[in-house]
């Protein structure tokens, strides 16, 4: 793994006895001696701390918050200028086609834009940022800083014992909090559809922050695999599987994501890449949409099973994007896309697994309901 | 008992040979979610894959080790596919066969050579 960057929080991975595997260039935690399904399940009871500093940090300046919110705008269709000053919002570069380039999280700090994108497109979505914003705007990668996460039900008591302040943080609200001597910026989101935390602390202090979070007995180390598991029973896409620069967000189920104000008719319609492709599949109805699945046996359904509507015939009607085994469903789970004919919850159809045809059923996501702090 | 290069194990048992995997596979797999078993009484050949083993991280496969048929297969994993977690080498067994060629056993490891082999 010569080649391989490695993240502040390197050498606490080893010591903490972490399975290291490349992923997105960095050498990263799959699984502690814990062991996937435990730490997926500790995750849900208590708290998991997870790096992810491998995920780009990106600071966006202006001479004014107007003239930052208007010009991220122009590559993302979300409500920018709306957002009061320590919310976040998620959102997705979008292309010409409608298609999504990478999705993030987006939060205001001030009269600053701060954005945190996917490890795999970082460097994709830094060009397409300094190609496309103004000269007017500074973008600053913050390349000397650290990512952690702390989710799981335990997590909110763990980080306001360390900043009181933290307590009156909701989901999406961002601030800088002050945990044991490190100044960081929080925000209360995550991706494991738990309450907690992303703490971005600079590179030299992550390490320290890290011990001392994990010192917490209700804290444990967990690695990328139940990252995994645990963002899939939450219904939440993982770019490059779930969503990709083919797929629109209408038909990813990401309309949410799009506000009224950027859709057709609202006061800063379109003006994002590829809006009129995005406003005919909203006026139209996508063809497919991202659907939740059940395998009927106990075999998980991996991305790539292709679907059928029958247990025979040639007739694919979809294929799962993510699937594997869910251990708080304690069973397999999938997600995937499928014609709308076939979309709604309650249908059965046959996914072919090693050329045999199971039964999966069309469920509502998520598998596991979010315990957002609203 | 005997070991391959697959990482599966071997017991004479009388007539029968028992064949599981071992501690190392077992974690290397990680923790297993799913296992697919083949029907007794079928006739395999050395290599051929007979049993589906799924882990919260992937799939793999059991390949039969010797030509034989199988005679008994531990349907106890199906509904408790996590014991190949706790006892690889003991309770989680997968199935049983009796050899066709029983020479095919002799180019197998003793203890001491596939710990060598995985070290």
């Amino acid at each position: 793994m010569g080649t391989l960057e490695r993240t502040p929080l390197h050498r606490f991975h080893s010591d903490m006895g972490a399975k290291m595997v490349p992923f997105a260039g960095y050498e990263m935690p799959v699984q502690y001696p814990m062991g996937v399904m435990k730490e997926h399940l500790h995750t849900r009871a208590r708290a998991g701390l997870f790096d992810v500093s491998h995920m780009g940090q990106v600071l966006l300046s202006g001479s004014s918050w107007e003239a930052v919110a208007l010009a991220f705008e122009a590559l993302v269709p979300a409500d920018v200028l709306g957002l009061q000053d320590g919310r976040q919002r998620y959102g997705f570069f979008t292309n010409d086609a409608g298609g999504i380039e990478d999705d993030l999280m987006f939060a205001r700090r001030g009269d600053s834009l701060f954005v945190v994108i996917n490890a795999a497109c970082k460097e994709a979505d830094i060009a397409l940022m300094r190609n496309n914003l103004p000269s007017g705007i500074t973008l600053t990668v913050m390349e000397d800083r650290g990512l952690l996460a702390l989710q799981g039900p335990v997590a909110g008591h763990v980080i306001a014992t360390l900043d009181p302040k933290a307590e009156a943080m909701r989901f999406m609200d961002v601030a800088e909090l002050s945990l044991s001597g490190h100044t960081v910026w929080a925000s209360r989101s995550g991706y494991t559809g738990e309450d907690g935390f992303e703490i971005s602390v600079p590179s030299d202090e992550a390490e320290a922050l890290a011990r001392r979070l994990v010192n917490d007995a209700d804290v444990a180390p967990i690695g990328l695999g139940a990252r995994d598991s645990l963002r899939l029973e939450a219904g939440l896409c993982l770019y490059g599987n779930d969503i990709d620069a083919t797929t629109d967000p209408i038909s990813a189920g990401l309309g949410w994501a799009i506000q009224k104000t950027r859709r057709a008719g609202g006061a800063r319609a379109g003006g994002f890449p590829g809006a009129e492709a995005i406003f005919a599949v909203l006026d139209q109805g996508p063809a497919q949409k991202r659907v939740g699945l059940r395998p009927v046996g106990r075999a998980p359904m991996r991305q790539g099973v292709p679907l059928f509507a029958m247990e025979a015939g040639a007739d694919q009607i979809g294929a799962i994007t993510s699937g594997g085994f869910g251990p708080s469903v304690e069973a397999p789970v999938a997600m995937g896309y499928v014609g709308v004919d076939h979309a709604q919850a309650g249908t059965t159809l046959w996914g072919e697994v090693r050329g045999k045809r199971m039964g999966v059923e069309v469920v509502a996501l998520p598998f596991v309901p979010a315990q957002f702090k609203r | 008992m005997k070991f391959t290069e697959e990482h599966e194990w071997l017991r004479q048992e009388g007539d029968e040979i028992i064949v599981g995997i071992t501690i190392h596979a077992a974690e290397q797999l990680g923790d297993v979610v799913f296992v697919e078993l083949p029907d007794e009484g079928t006739t395999v050949s050395k290599d051929d894959e007979v049993v589906v083993i799924e882990s919260v991280k992937a799939a793999s496969d059991i390949l039969a080790p010797i030509d034989g048929e199988i005679t008994e297969v531990n349907s106890t994993l199906s509904d408790n596919p996590g014991a190949v977690n706790e006892d690889p080498q003991g309770e989680a067994w997968f199935f049983k066969m009796t050899a066709s060629d029983p020479s095919q056993m002799d180019e197998f490891m003793d203890e001491a050579a596939y710990q060598a082999f995985i070290a």
